[in-house]
């Protein structure tokens, strides 16, 4: 039995050895993840993100558990970043994940930014697809929301909670640069501390003063804009004692329902999938770059060629792209 | 190598398995992982041997690490390699054991399916070496 159908049978080990090979980009991977597209679609995929210290993997630990309260299986991404100078990694969110150990139909897999390669996003989005094509129910993305790489991270995710700690205007600081744009919740967790009230009016104001959603727009246009619109609701937890929990879930599922009777979700898979094809292309544009340069026995001719002023940055990256650049052209000329 | 060579990056599960809440050495032995590159998952204390297989297999590592400073070794190591077994994972994962183990238990966790045992003293950049060149091939 191949590796596809060994994850479809079920078969833990193969679906931890599909995610290897993605991280991994090993030989294959692409046809593997090819093969697991067609059974793909039925997960709910929820992000995490927030600020070290917020509370991220105690949250996620109780969702699990009241998913599988729910009779829902199971699986999480949880990405810790790498040291950029050895790529080594301590992966840690497992410890707290207490509430569900022992339990196989919670998969937990620990992940790392692996230095600045790039690729997390596209990693991420083919881990989440073998989980869905596991036939996990939920799939839960946690990561550090600290940098366009993670935010691109938790954009494969349909429901996006943004975690605050209370008591630092310094968390609404970061919110403001661009994560407020994509949380569907916000949970302010550790509610029980000082200056939790204050954490949550600010929130309240800068939602308040957001940038204006798509849906805005058609305010005039639209028959219905309160089923349009959604508001991020604020929500207050103690996650390590469980409190607010339930609400979170709440919130997901009023979430998702708005997904669906919107048509976001579709509206939404759409672009991801655009974005992804782009982002794959990229790659593999880059890919072929890093061939031909290799070809051409480096850069080091050209480094030389531009340090002495007779050519330049530009003049050198046109002449490297000449061959694709007229393999397209003459491409376009075939079809007309 | 080119940007989108493959990247087999080791992976290890740093695991304390049963009562011993001693666990400066596993911290010690992490640490050491990860400047050597590797990606270290840590189980935290007084895991059972389910939960340290469950770990293992979900994170599909080439080495298992378990400290073990109680003296229950002959128990709780044959059970996580039977665990292994069971989801088809002992063959391709090198099982080691670091903390104290006497000399005459050494033979029967070999037979048991531990690749190597590491006793106080020894050096981290030994055990970095070993794993490089006993690391199964995938």
């Amino acid at each position: 039995m191949d590796l596809v159908e060994s994850l479809l049978a079920g078969e833990h080990r193969a679906l931890a050895r599909v995610i290897s090979k993605i991280e991994n980009r090993a030989d294959g991977y692409r046809d593997l993840v090819a093969q697991l597209h067609e059974h793909t679609g039925d997960a709910d995929v929820i992000g995490i993100t927030g600020s070290p210290g917020a509370g991220k993997s105690t949250l996620v630990d109780k969702l699990a558990a009241d998913f599988r309260d729910q009779g829902e299986t199971v699986g999480v991404i949880a990405i810790d970043p790498s040291s950029p100078f050895t790529g080594g990694a301590v992966l840690g969110d497992r410890i707290r994940m207490g509430s569900t150990v022992g339990d196989m139909d919670v998969f937990v897999r620990s992940m790392s930014t692996r230095g600045s390669l790039g690729g997390l996003s596209t990693a991420t989005r083919d881990a989440v697809r073998a989980l869905d094509a596991f036939g996990k129910d939920k799939i839960v993305i946690e990561t550090v929301g600290a940098g366009q790489n993670e935010i691109d991270v938790v954009r494969a995710a349909d429901t996006v909670a943004v975690l605050v700690p209370p008591g630092s205007g310094d968390d609404i600081q970061m919110l403001k640069a661009g994560i407020l744009e994509i949380a569907d919740v916000f949970v302010v967790n550790k509610a029980d501390r000082d200056g939790a009230d204050r954490t949550i009016k600010q929130l309240r104001e800068m939602l308040q003063e957001g940038p204006a959603t798509a849906t805005h727009h058609d305010k005039e246009t639209s028959e219905d804009d309160t089923a349009d619109a959604w508001t991020p609701p604020i929500i207050e937890t103690v996650a390590n004692r469980g409190e607010g929990v339930g609400e979170v879930l709440d919130a997901f599922a009023d979430h998702a329902e708005y997904l669906d009777a919107s048509g976001r979700r579709a509206e939404i898979d759409r672009l991801r999938t655009a974005e992804e094809i782009r982002t794959l292309l990229r790659e593999d544009v880059h890919e072929l770059i890093e061939t031909e340069i290799e070809a051409r026995g480096g850069l080091q001719s050209a480094i030389d060629r531009v340090v002495a002023r007779e050519s330049d940055p530009y003049s050198v990256a046109d002449e490297i792209l000449e061959p694709i650049v007229s393999a397209f052209h003459d491409g376009r000329a075939d079809e007309d | 190598m080119s940007a989108d060579a493959a990247q087999r990056t080791i992976r290890c599960l740093v695991a304390k398995v049963g009562l011993d809440g001693h666990d400066r050495g596993a911290h010690v032995i992490a640490r050491a992982m990860r400047d050597a590159g590797f990606e270290v998952i840590y189980s935290g204390l007084h895991r059972s041997p389910d939960e340290i297989v469950q770990a293992a297999v979900q994170e599909d590592v080439d080495v298992l690490g378990i400290s073990i400073l109680s003296g229950a070794h002959n128990t709780l190591v044959p059970k996580v390699i039977e665990g292994l077994e069971e989801y088809g994972a002992d063959e391709d994962t090198l099982v080691l054991v670091g903390g104290i183990v006497p000399d005459d238990d050494t033979e029967r966790l070999r037979a048991a399916g531990v690749a190597e045992i590491f006793g106080p003293g020894t050096a981290t950049d030994e055990l970095i070496e070993y794993i490089r060149e006993n690391v199964p091939e995938r």
